[in-house]
């Protein structure tokens, strides 16, 4: 957490300085490890190359939680995480981490088994659990948007199809090449879901700069985070004989642009909400007049 | 059962900080922590302008989203609605600070002092270790909310049972008591007067309610 000081006096919303690029780090190591977790089962084409891939996927989902573990200001109680999972999605992603721990490990050891199925719909579970994160965090209006979570979910479909490509083209026995394909679809979905996340903060309304982070982003990364590796599959599929090349590029963008994505909304678009009045109040000879709700888009 | 809440009369204040003095006072809060501050609010154009002054702080909210956030449990409410935070339990995640849509939490990972890098007598007769890197927040002075039972007194009404920003403020705007009991003072203030909540829309139940103009 960063000891930038906020002005006592402030009115309009302004950054948060609780959460940092530590927080988004679990986000990006979350999504991709569990979405790599889920693809890899496709996309291995032998046992060894699952175990690599599975072992990967572990070592983002771990790297994402020695973020946050870095971030807490008490990191020797974080046994204490898992005390509340009637309510906080935090515990609730602190509790299925030890499943997807232990089944993902048991799966890279056997290489093969119902440990690698439980893996990847365990690592769904815990993708689901981040995008909750986001939502409950009330103070947080780019966050709370109820769309964020199919965000945070095709976002890790998107990371982990694009390095299950990637790794299926480097390690040994080759992949799927309908895989192509599956990242196109988990691309075409993170479309849809940006799309729909982007139109819902602009009807409801965000603080101003937070909506002066995403706009520009949002021009950029639709064309270089979606268009760029939509356009490379394609091209491939027409161009068959160049297709695992262009796959595995896509593959890299297409991660590439998730965890872009994340770490501008986790670490860059989280201005808080402000302060407004509904109405202002009489004072002296004057009348109740119209509220204010200053440093907001509506 | 009581549910605590706090009233501001928006007409009556003058923007003076003493509440923010006293709070800082009573709760020994550092430099850059305002558990109670008041926001000096300009809006309007020319010639028709407006000035507001609007205490802030921690809303003890119904339905508390720090409280659901907390992964640890240390953020709890209690049944007269006042909202706590347990230090021993807090792991400083910073969870509920992004969960509040008040600003009202903070988190001070480093000592800090008023003057220089030498703390005042004060400041070292008051320094709490178990404050260092977690949560805290307005407490709505619940260590003198909890007095009232042992000595036969009314929160809101007996000072000594009374937040502090609410003793200290010197035109009235500030009151404390119990919205359950229909004859406590700010039962009587919000039945003869209209107010809003801020953020309500959000659906937190905040537990203070601003005063703006009679009925």
């Amino acid at each position: 957490m960063s000891d930038i000081k906020i002005p006592p006096g402030r009115v309009t919303p302004w950054h948060q300085t609780n959460w940092d690029w530590r927080a988004a780090g679990n986000f990006i190591g979350g999504g991709t490890g569990t979405g790599l977790l889920f693809f890899s089962t496709l996309a291995a084409g032998s046992a060894d190359s699952y175990r690599i891939m599975a072992l990967i996927a572990l070592a983002f989902i771990g790297g994402g939680l020695t973020c946050v573990w870095l971030e807490i200001g008490k990191p020797f109680r974080a046994i204490n995480v898992f005390f509340h999972p009637h309510t906080s999605w935090m515990t609730r992603e602190g509790m299925v981490a030890v499943p997807v721990f232990l089944c993902g490990l048991a799966a890279a050891w056997f290489g093969g088994g119902i440990f690698v199925g439980m893996a990847a719909l365990l690592g769904i579970v815990f993708l689901y659990c981040q995008g909750r994160i986001l939502q409950a965090s009330k103070g947080i209006p780019a966050w709370r948007e109820p769309k964020i979570v199919p965000l945070i979910l095709s976002t890790g479909f998107v990371e982990g199809a694009g390095l299950a490509a990637v790794l299926s083209a480097v390690l040994p026995g080759e992949g799927p090449r309908w895989l192509a394909g599956v990242l196109l679809g988990a691309l075409i979905l993170r479309r849809i879901a940006w799309t729909m996340y982007f139109k819902a903060v602009e009807q409801s309304g965000l603080p101003k700069k937070a909506m002066d982070v995403l706009r520009p982003f949002g021009a950029k990364f639709e064309m270089l985070g979606q268009l760029a590796p939509e356009i490379l599959i394609v091209a491939g599929i027409f161009y068959g004989a160049v297709l695992p090349g262009l796959t595995l590029v896509a593959g890299l963008v297409a991660a590439a642009s998730g965890w872009w994505l994340k770490y501008t909304i986790v670490a860059r678009a989280a201005y808080n909400q402000g302060y407004a009045l509904p109405v202002l109040p009489v004072r002296g000879q004057g009348e109740v007049k119209p509220g204010i709700k200053p440093g907001w888009t509506k | 059962m009581a549910r605590y809440i706090m009233t501001v009369d928006l007409r009556r204040c003058i923007g003076c900080q003493t509440c923010t003095a006293a709070c800082r006072h009573a709760n020994a809060t550092p430099p850059g922590v305002q558990w109670r501050k008041v926001l000096d609010i300009e809006s309007g154009e020319f010639p028709d302008v407006r000035r507001s002054f609007v205490p802030v702080g921690c809303m003890h909210c119904g339905d508390p989203p720090c409280m659901h956030v907390c992964p640890s449990t240390a953020t709890y409410q209690r049944a007269d609605g006042l909202v706590g935070i347990n230090y021993e339990l807090c792991i400083g995640c910073g969870y509920c600070a992004v969960a509040c849509p008040y600003q009202a939490r903070y988190i001070v990972h480093k000592r800090e002092f008023a003057y220089g890098d030498r703390p005042t007598e004060q400041e070292e007769a008051r320094f709490d270790p178990n404050r260092m890197s977690v949560a805290n927040k307005c407490t709505f002075c619940s260590d003198r909310v909890d007095l009232a039972k042992e000595k036969g007194l009314t929160p809101g009404v007996d000072p000594e049972v009374t937040p502090a920003c609410v003793n200290s403020c010197i035109a009235g705007v500030l009151a404390f008591g119990d919205r359950e009991d229909p004859n406590s003072n700010v039962s009587q203030l919000l039945a003869e007067n209209q107010f809003f909540r801020m953020h309500e829309e959000l659906g937190t139940d905040p537990g203070m309610y601003y005063i703006f103009d009679t009925k």
